[in-house]
């Protein structure tokens, strides 16, 4: 909302406040001042000129030398190109050194050989229209028909020189989208009084029954609807003072009916609408919902297709204009419109709101209706319509108003509770103080009860009572208190647990990224998740910006490869990378809320990453977590090379992939290198986890260490050799480690060499030499059975 | 024997001051003094003396063998200093060379100033708890005084999954989900990810992150909001931070307020930075609106509470003097590895 400061003055007279400090205050109590403009601040040294003489100009056609009165000793000499003026003319003259709209400064000089020590401006180089000024011209100088005198300042001349606020009103207060109700703001900011003025309207030309009909079939979209009629109407510019105040406020001046309407809409906050009588078959209105196919074509040309949610304002057979959204194109003034309907009226917010943004074309009225308006300000705005045409001799008001009023048009009370308002606060105020604040925005206080206003919908409990109290008490000065009572707030373990996540990822040279949640459908391809996978099946945004972000991920793994891609396609050399992302898995049944899941993505490419780095890096994470005794099988998954991808199961449940990238994804992300990725389910870490810290005593008798290498199938997996001399070795198997696995010299094909490293240790002393070759023994004849054989 | 024994000395004494190497010194010892050493098979000869000489040479003998003892003894340390000597000379290297680096990870910068947050609040005896992002159209509108059709929701553009199913516009259905799990005494924030429907933009992102605080007991009152605020804020920006509380709408508080802090840059002037403004908005909130908590079950006459919302992106972006908020998202490296 742009406010215009002369405006304003209409109601407060006088506001004893800089710029700054009005902005300042109008935002503390409620009103947000967004920034505030100086018209033509612009402009400098520009002036009222008079033409003196004209002469050809010796070297140049298309120039003349003008001799100009700028009300300062001896005339200027200006060559000027405009062919409009002539001697006797009054033109705005930018003198040397004057700056003009957008910044374009003016230094005195020669052209083509002749002195020219300044220039005659047009209207768009002061920055202004032929809307602000109808009789201007675009392509010439500004011959300006004000009254104004020679030498004067061009802002003072041609009134352009408002201050206008911009204000940002929230969507409670659509009483504040007028001059009226910012006025009101202002007045018990400042602690003056509010003039408001009661338009008075002559009339005396017939009577308004027998020229118009009103039917009100939609009551309940359409609370009131107020209108009178103007007959001779005679259409022409509106005076300089309503042009400047709708400049001001960023609404281009038409001609006199249209700028009444869009002058009402500003002061009083209620929109209106002017229909042409002709084009209102049997000179009737009816507000009623859009007929099923019923089509409109609208002011700005474009057919709209109505349906019987929408309200319209018709005549016997057709809608005329869509209900406080936009008007027919027969129903503006046309140069031949003679007679006029004036429409004051309040129709349903959520209607207009729904209808505006269904047909797409949102409004100055439709933004100001879907909030709720007032039923009781459709009079006076009607009243103060008739009035301006009357001021602004635009017409002959007829006697009569229709009125058609479903609503109750009753304030709502509420109690005023003075204690409770004090203790919500937590301040300290006299039931007096609180009483002038409300009476001062118009609230009735009687015995206890707060009468609202009817302009002010918004209040409806006391807590909105005891913001308005909040708002001019100050809420600078309501004090600085803690929460009472002590509180421990602590993190739960789940969230400690992924803190732990965090840390430790961090350690291992991870780096944290964070990914959209959603995806495209495709990139479910790109990772090469099979076409029957029950995990295409995605949330799906049924609105969505772009394909690319229309479903929410089911599997984190594609989000991870596209930040790989990103980073090699940006020639970083390596990458670790990790996040703890959510996966939505959808339900059966699309009305329940889908299952929001974590997962731990890592991924890494680069010099030192192949499949035992990621899978070191995940040991170390299983360790930290303190997930124990997991085991590790070979498997083929989507998106991994089939020879180098591991699952990792707990109790025979899979809790998480390791694995490189197939070379089709790396190709499908553009990565050059070899990457490996894995997915450990985060929510199952944290079940797994054993949670049990104890301590277990140093070892008080010296451990026995045996190193063992056998030959074997280069099928049998060292986990099932390892696991083979865990379950034979027994309980005094400290640890056994893989140090060597050899294929090649000496090896036949087909076999590999496999060396572990026991150390084995007795609790209750030290171990015999022979103890430990029994448990050799054992292990040897374990191995054996698995096809092993003790290297010589 | 005198003779000899004067003799020996000497000749050690000679050849001890030759020997620079340790184990010299040593094989010298063992000539000299060792259990075959000549020292030791002259003393075997000590039969043959005369009762009166044999304690006289008994004696010089012992004191030689001990002088030599310690000289040999003094000679190996100083031997062993040169020899430490020699090795440190020979070990020096070109400490300006580069360390041996173990890659080091980073924490992403949302991750950072939430962690931050986090712990403020916990301080303050908040809990963390989190909401679904995939949220129902009553927690995130209707209970929180948003009907259909309410201007409110054009502010905020909605990603829909059907007519009752949305991504969650902001964190506040988790208040209300707290509210209807949970009695007071509450104290809770709940970070996380929010969408709306913005088109990507250096300052615009349809996916990014608030945190919401809600505070629910008997007599809580507006006092409370701007104090707990106010000691956020500072811990935050500092003690010397200026804050100010502006009245603002918001459908699920009231009285509600935004809180800007004064522009660090230009101290309340205005400048390009604070878009001349002199405050740069970092949170709104207010006092729970008594119909939410009628909604979730909680009798607004006995209890009250305040709510409060804050941006993490613009925050951080702030704090970093991050230009562009698509950097967060598009996880380079050579982004993430400044923090």
């Amino acid at each position: 909302m742009q406010l215009s400061m002369r405006w304003l003055h209409d109601f407060v007279e006088e506001i004893p406040a800089t710029n700054r400090e009005y902005a300042e205050r109008l935002t503390m109590t409620g009103s947000k001042v967004e920034g505030w403009e100086e018209e033509g601040s612009e402009l400098n040294k520009v002036v009222v000129g008079k033409i003196l003489e004209l002469a050809p100009h010796p070297n140049a056609d298309k120039l003349q030398i003008c001799q100009v009165d700028v009300g300062d000793g001896a005339p200027l000499q200006i060559v000027t190109g405009a062919k409009n003026v002539a001697v006797g003319d009054l033109v705005p003259v930018a003198l040397d050194g004057s700056s003009l709209h957008g910044g374009v400064k003016i230094k005195k000089g020669k052209l083509r050989g002749v002195a020219s020590n300044g220039m005659l401006c047009s209207v768009a180089e002061l920055g202004i229209t032929t809307h602000d000024f109808p009789y201007a011209i675009d392509d010439g100088i500004f011959i300006l028909q004000e009254d104004c005198r020679v030498g004067q300042d061009i802002r003072e001349a041609i009134g352009y020189n408002d201050t206008v606020f911009e204000f940002e009103i929230t969507s409670n207060r659509p009483d504040c989208l007028s001059v009226i109700g910012l006025a009101r703001e202002t007045a018990v900011s400042f602690g003056k009084p509010l003039k408001l003025h009661t338009p008075v309207v002559k009339g005396g030309h017939g009577d308004v029954n027998g020229l118009l009909k009103v039917r009100v079939e939609a009551p309940d979209l359409c609370p009131r609807y107020c209108a009178r009629v103007v007959k001779n109407v005679r259409v022409k510019p509106s005076p300089r003072w309503m042009r400047e105040r709708l400049r001001a406020s960023g609404v281009r001046p038409i001609n006199n009916i249209v700028d009444i309407t869009n002058y009402v809409m500003l002061e009083y906050g209620q929109p209106m609408h002017a229909f042409d009588q002709k084009y209102l078959k049997e000179q009737q209105i009816v507000v009623r919902r859009a007929k099923e196919g019923e089509s409109i074509v609208t002011l700005d040309g474009v057919e709209r297709k109505l349906s019987p949610d929408m309200l319209v304002i018709a005549d016997q057979d057709k809608p005329s204009a869509v209900a406080g959204v936009m008007g027919g194109e027969y129903s503006g003034i046309m140069d031949d419109t003679s007679t006029i309907v004036f429409e004051s009226a309040c129709f349903a917010g959520p209607s207009v709101r729904i209808t505006a943004k269904t047909l797409g074309m949102r409004t100055d009225s439709s933004a100001r209706f879907e909030k709720g308006l007032d039923p009781n300000n459709c009079i006076p705005a009607l009243e103060r319509a008739c009035e301006l045409v009357e001021l602004l001799d635009a017409g002959d008001v007829c006697d009569g108003i229709i009125d058609v009023n479903n609503s109750s048009g009753e304030r709502r009370k509420l109690a005023l509770e003075p204690e409770w308002i004090k203790r919500f606060l937590g301040i300290s105020i006299s039931e007096e103080e609180m009483v002038q604040i409300l009476q001062k925005l118009d609230f009735e206080v009687k015995e206890g009860v707060v009468a609202v206003p009817t302009f002010r919908a918004d209040v409806e409990h006391k807590a909105d009572v005891a913001e308005e109290i909040a708002r001019f008490y100050g809420y600078d000065r309501i004090p600085t208190t803690l929460v009472g009572g002590s509180a421990q707030g602590k993190l739960t373990e789940e969230q400690k647990f992924e803190r732990m996540v965090n840390d430790t990822m961090q350690a291992l040279g991870y780096s944290e990224i964070m990914t959209y949640s959603f995806i495209s459908p495709k990139f479910y391809d790109k990772i090469g998740l099979p076409s029957d996978s029950p995990l295409r099946r995605s949330v799906t945004i049924a609105n969505p910006l772009g394909e690319d972000t229309s479903i929410m991920r089911t599997i984190a793994l594609p989000s991870l490869c596209e930040a790989l891609s990103r980073n090699y396609s940006n020639r970083n050399l390596s990458a670790s990378l990790y996040e703890i992302a959510t996966e939505y898995i959808p339900k059966e049944s699309d009305s329940e809320l889908p299952v929001e899941k974590q997962s731990v993505v890592i991924g890494a490419y680069g010099e030192g990453t192949d499949f035992f780095s990621l899978k070191g890096a995940v040991e170390a994470l299983l360790e930290k977590a303190r997930v124990f005794d997991y085991d590790v099988q070979p498997t083929e998954e989507y998106a991994f090379h089939p020879g180098r991808c591991a699952q990792l199961l707990k109790d025979g449940k899979v809790f998480g992939v390791i694995g490189e990238l197939h070379p089709k994804v790396l190709e499908n992300y553009g990565l050059g290198a070899r990457a490996c990725a894995a997915v450990l389910d985060f929510n199952a870490l944290f079940a797994l986890r054993d949670p049990v810290r104890q301590y277990q005593p140093l070892p008080k008798f010296p451990a026995v260490t045996r190193d063992l290498a056998f030959v074997c199938d280069d099928e049998i997996p060292v986990l099932a050799l390892k696991k083979s001399i865990a379950a034979a070795a027994g309980s005094r198997l400290e640890k056994v480690t893989l140090f060597d696995v050899y294929k090649g010299k000496q090896v036949a094909d087909g076999k590999k060499s496999v060396a572990f490293n026991l150390v084995l240790r007795s609790a209750d002393g030290t171990l015999k030499d022979e103890d430990a070759d029994a448990i050799v023994k054992k292990v040897r004849k374990a191995l054996t059975d698995l096809g092993a054989e003790l290297r010589s | 024997m005198r003779q000899q024994l004067e003799d020996i000395k000497k000749r050690v004494e000679e050849e001890l001051a030759k020997v620079d190497v340790q184990q010299e010194l040593e094989n010298l010892r063992i000539r000299f003094l060792g259990k075959k050493g000549e020292l030791t098979s002259i003393l075997k000869q000590m039969g043959k003396l005369s009762a009166e000489e044999r304690p006289v040479i008994g004696q010089l003998a012992n004191e030689i063998r001990g002088q030599l003892e310690r000289e040999i003894e003094e000679r190996g340390q100083k031997l062993k200093a040169m020899e430490t000597e020699r090795r440190l000379k020979a070990e020096r290297i070109d400490v300006t060379m580069p360390g041996k680096r173990h890659e080091l990870g980073y924490k992403h910068p949302l991750s950072i100033v939430l962690d931050e947050l986090k712990e403020i609040f916990l301080g303050m005896g908040f809990d963390v708890v989190q909401g679904p992002e995939v949220e129902s159209d009553y927690y995130n509108f209707e209970a929180l005084n948003i009907p259909k059709n309410h201007p409110a929701r054009d502010t905020q553009d909605t990603f829909y999954i059907n007519d009752s199913i949305l991504l969650r516009t902001q964190t506040s259905p988790v208040q209300i989900r707290t509210m209807e799990k949970q009695k007071p005494p509450i104290r809770i924030i709940a970070p996380g990810r929010v969408y709306r429907s913005d088109a990507v933009d250096a300052t615009h992102s349809p996916l990014f992150h608030q945190i919401e605080g809600l505070v629910v007991d008997k007599g809580i009152t507006m006092a409370d909001l701007k104090g707990t605020l106010e000691v956020f804020v500072k811990r935050l920006y500092g003690e010397d931070a200026v804050v100010r509380f502006r009245p603002h709408h918001f459908p699920f508080t009231e009285p509600s307020a935004e809180v800007d802090v004064q522009c660090f840059h230009c101290h309340g002037e205005g400048c390009r930075l604070c878009k001349g403004e002199g405050w740069i908005e970092i949170l709104g909130c207010g006092m729970v609106h008594p119909k939410v908590l009628s909604i979730c079950g909680i009798d607004p006459e006995e209890y009250s509470g305040f709510a409060f919302g804050v941006g993490l992106e613009r925050l951080v972006m702030r704090r970093f003097n991050i230009d562009d908020l698509r950097l967060f998202y598009e996880n380079d490296l050579r982004f993430l590895s400044q923090f």
